[in-house]
C-alpha cells in the first residue's frame, strides 16, 4: 500500500494544475462565493413617472430613479427600473418586474407591508406574475447548456486531436489555420444551437416558461454568447495537454459563471468586488438578454448594452483563441507553405 | 529535384536535438533514417515537413500540397472509418473523393473489405497501411513517415515497406524513420543517427563496407576491447590489432558496423 501512496503523492506533486485545483481553488471559491451567496436585496430601483407623492417617506431599500418614459410597462420592459409607481386616481399602483425574482419578491413585501399600514397602494407583478422560479432560471439554463457545449466539449474536441497526434498531421496538410479552426468549431456551434432550442422548448412545454419577445433578438444574443464560449473552448484547448487538463480548466471557468452571473444569486446582492468578477463573465450578459427577451419582451435598445459587451468579450476571447490556435499550427505553416531554400 | 537538409541543426528547449545533419531524399527512392530512441529521427521528420524550424542550415522541401506526412504513432483518425479517413485527406488536398487513386490504394493495401470499419478497430498493421495510404493518396512529391513500422509484426512491416516501395516507384521521394536496423536493406539510401548526429550515411552496402578493424564472437566479455551482447554471445570489435584470446573472427553485418561506429565516436569524444 505504501508503494501506491508514495507513487500517487509523487504524481500529484508534479501535476501542479491538479494540486492548484485541490488546494487553492477551494479557498478561492469559499471566499468568492461566500461574498456572492446572498439572496438579500439591498436596493430596489423605483421609478415615479408622475413624481414622488407629496409627503411620501420612502424606505431605505427603495432608490428612486429617473426615466424619460412614462408608461410603466415600457419602463420595466426597458429595464429602467425594478418597480414603477403611478397614481390611478384612487391611490397608487406599484408595477413590479417579475423577471428579477428576488428583487420582485422583496418589492412585493415592501409594498404589501406599506398597504397593510394604510398606504393606499396596490401591487401587481408583470412578466412573471406567479414569481415562478423556473421562468427565471430556464433562460439562464439555456446559457449554461451553451457554455457546456461551447467550452467543455469544444476544448475536448481540439485536445483530442493534439493527444492523438493528428493536430500535427493537420498542420502539415494544405489547410489554412482558419479552415482548421472554423471547421473544428462549426459542428459544435450547430450542436450548441440545437441544444439551446431543445432547452427552451422543454422549458416552455414542461415548466410553462413564457417566450414574450423576439426570437431573432435571442438568436443574436445566443450567437454572440456562443462566439465567446467557443472561443473559450479553443483557448482552454490551447493551454491543455490532455483531456483531463481541459476538463479541469473548463470546470474552473464554468463554476464561477454558474454562481457569479446572476443566474442564482442576484448580482445586486453581491459584494462589490465579487460583482465585478460577474461583470467579466459572458453568462452574466446572456442571462440579462435571455430573461429580458423571453420574459419582458425587451426591445433591442433595452439589451443593446449586454449585446455590445458580449460582442466585446467575444472579440477578445475569440481573437486570443485564434492567435493561440494559429501558434499551434503556424510555426510549421509559415515554414511549410514556402519551400525553404 | 531532391529534398533534404544541408548542415541542419535544430535546438529544442535549449537542447540540441540534431546537429549538422545532411540528408538527401531523392525522388523515386526510399531514404531510411535509422537510430535508437532519442537519436533525432522524429526531429528530422518534423523539420523536413516544416513542423520545426532549423536553428541553422538549409531545408529543401516542396510546397505543402506536395507533402504527405504520417506522424509518429498517429496518421489516422481512429473514430473515422477507413473510407472517411481517405475522403478527408482527399478533400483537404482538393482532390475528388472516390477517385481511381482512392480505389487503387484500397486495393493495394488490402483495405477494400474494411472501408466501413473504424480505424480504431483495425489491427495495428492494417491501421498503419491505412496511414501510409493516406500519406500516398495525393501523390505527393515528398512523403515523410515517422516510424511507420514500429510495433508491427514482421509480416505487417514487410507489407508497409512494400507500400513505401510502391510510393517510390510512383516517383515520390520517400523518407521513413525506423529503429530497426534490418530495415535499412529495404531503403535505397540510409542515414544512421546517433545522439542527433549522422553516424553513417550511404547505401546499406556502402555502410557495411565502411567497417574498419576486426570483428569477433566471444562466449565471454573481453575486458580490453569494445564488446556488446547479441543473443547468447558477445560481439567484439577491435579497431587496431588482433582479436582477444577466445574470440573467433566473424563477418560484420550492418548492426555490427553501426555499433562499432558508435563506439568509435564515443572513444573519439
Amino acid at each position: 500500500m505504501w508503494a501506491m501512496v508514495i507513487k500517487e503523492v509523487r504524481q500529484v506533486r508534479r501535476d501542479r494544475r491538479t494540486l492548484a485545483m485541490m488546494i487553492v481553488m477551494p479557498i478561492m471559491l469559499l471566499v468568492v462565493f461566500g461574498y456572492a451567496a446572498s439572496f438579500d436585496v439591498s436596493t430596489i430601483r423605483v421609478a415615479f413617472p408622475d413624481g414622488v407623492p407629496d409627503g411620501a417617506s420612502l424606505p431605505d431599500v427603495l432608490e428612486p430613479v429617473e426615466t424619460s418614459r412614462s408608461d410603466p410597462v415600457d419602463i420595466l420592459r426597458h429595464g429602467d427600473a425594478d418597480v414603477v409607481v403611478v397614481g390611478d386616481g384612487t391611490g397608487l399602483v406599484a408595477s413590479i418586474d417579475g423577471s428579477q425574482l428576488f428583487t420582485a419578491r422583496a418589492a412585493l413585501q415592501v409594498f404589501t407591508s406599506a398597504a397593510a399600514q394604510g398606504v393606499p397602494i396596490t401591487s401587481e407583478v408583470l412578466f412573471n406574475p406567479e414569481l415562478d422560479t423556473s421562468a427565471v432560471l430556464v433562460p439562464g439554463l439555456a446559457g449554461l447548456v451553451l457554455l457546456f457545449v461551447g467550452s467543455l466539449i469544444t476544448s475536448l474536441g481540439v485536445v483530442r486531436e493534439r493527444q492523438a497526434g493528428t493536430l500535427e498531421q493537420l498542420a502539415v496538410m494544405p489547410l489554412r489555420p482558419r479552415d482548421v479552426f472554423v471547421g473544428k468549431i462549426a459542428p459544435y456551434f450547430v450542436v450548441a444551437a440545437v441544444d439551446m432550442v431543445i432547452v427552451l422548448v422543454v422549458g416552455w412545454l414542461l415548466f410553462g416558461v413564457p417566450f414574450a419577445g423576439s426570437v431573432w433578438l435571442l438568436a443574436l444574443g445566443a450567437m454572440l454568447f456562443l462566439f465567446v464560449t467557443l472561443g473559450a473552448g479553443v483557448l482552454i484547448s490551447t493551454v491543455s495537454e490532455n483531456q483531463g487538463q481541459a476538463i479541469q480548466l473548463a470546470i474552473m471557468t464554468l463554476l464561477p459563471q454558474v454562481l457569479l452571473s446572476g443566474l442564482i444569486f442576484p448580482l445586486e446582492s453581491m459584494a462589490a468586488g465579487v460583482r465585478w468578477i460577474g461583470y467579466l463573465l459572458p453568462l452574466t450578459y446572456f442571462n440579462q438578454i435571455a430573461r429580458g427577451v423571453m420574459l419582458r419582451d425587451a426591445p433591442f435598445e433595452a439589451i443593446a448594452l449586454p449585446l455590445a459587451l458580449l460582442a466585446g468579450l467575444g472579440l477578445a476571447v475569440f481573437g486570443l483563441a485564434v492567435l493561440r490556435f494559429r501558434s499551434d499550427l503556424a510555426p510549421s505553416r509559415a515554414a511549410a507553405l514556402e519551400p525553404v531554400a | 529535384m531532391s529534398f533534404g537538409f544541408t548542415d541542419v541543426t535544430v535546438e529544442l528547449g535549449g537542447e540540441t536535438a540534431i546537429e549538422g545533419v545532411d540528408l538527401e531524399v531523392e525522388p523515386g527512392a526510399i531514404t531510411a533514417v535509422i537510430g535508437a530512441d532519442g537519436a533525432g529521427k522524429t526531429t528530422t521528420s518534423r523539420t523536413l515537413v516544416g513542423l520545426l524550424s532549423p536553428t541553422a542550415g538549409t531545408v529543401r522541401r516542396p510546397r505543402a500540397e506536395a507533402i504527405g506526412y504520417q506522424p509518429e504513432a498517429a496518421g489516422t483518425w481512429l473514430d473515422l472509418t477507413v473510407s472517411e479517413n481517405l475522403s478527408f485527406v482527399a478533400r483537404a488536398y482538393g482532390l475528388p473523393v472516390a477517385s481511381d487513386r482512392y480505389r487503387e490504394l484500397l486495393e493495394v493495401t488490402g483495405l477494400g473489405p474494411a472501408t466501413d470499419r473504424l480505424a480504431g478497430e483495425l489491427s495495428g498493421g492494417m491501421r498503419q497501411k491505412l496511414a501510409v495510404a493516406m500519406a500516398m493518396l495525393p501523390r505527393p512529391e515528398l512523403t515523410v513517415l515517422d516510424e511507420p513500422t514500429t510495433g508491427l509484426d514482421p509480416m505487417s512491416r514487410a507489407e508497409v515497406w512494400r507500400l513505401l516501395a510502391r510510393a517510390a516507384g510512383e516517383g515520390t521521394a520517400v523518407l521513413a524513420t525506423t529503429s530497426y536496423l534490418n530495415e535499412a536493406e529495404r531503403a535505397s539510401h540510409v542515414v544512421v543517427l546517433d545522439n542527433g548526429k549522422v553516424l553513417a550515411a550511404g547505401t546499406a552496402e556502402s555502410i557495411r563496407s565502411s567497417f574498419r578493424g576486426l570483428l569477433g564472437i566471444s562466449a565471454t566479455r573481453p575486458l580490453d576491447a569494445s564488446a556488446w551482447r547479441r543473443g547468447n554471445h558477445w560481439r567484439v570489435w577491435v579497431p587496431n590489432g588482433s582479436l582477444p584470446p577466445g574470440a573467433r573472427s566473424a563477418t560484420p553485418d550492418l548492426e555490427d558496423v553501426v555499433t562499432a561506429a558508435a563506439y568509435a565516436r564515443q572513444e573519439a569524444s
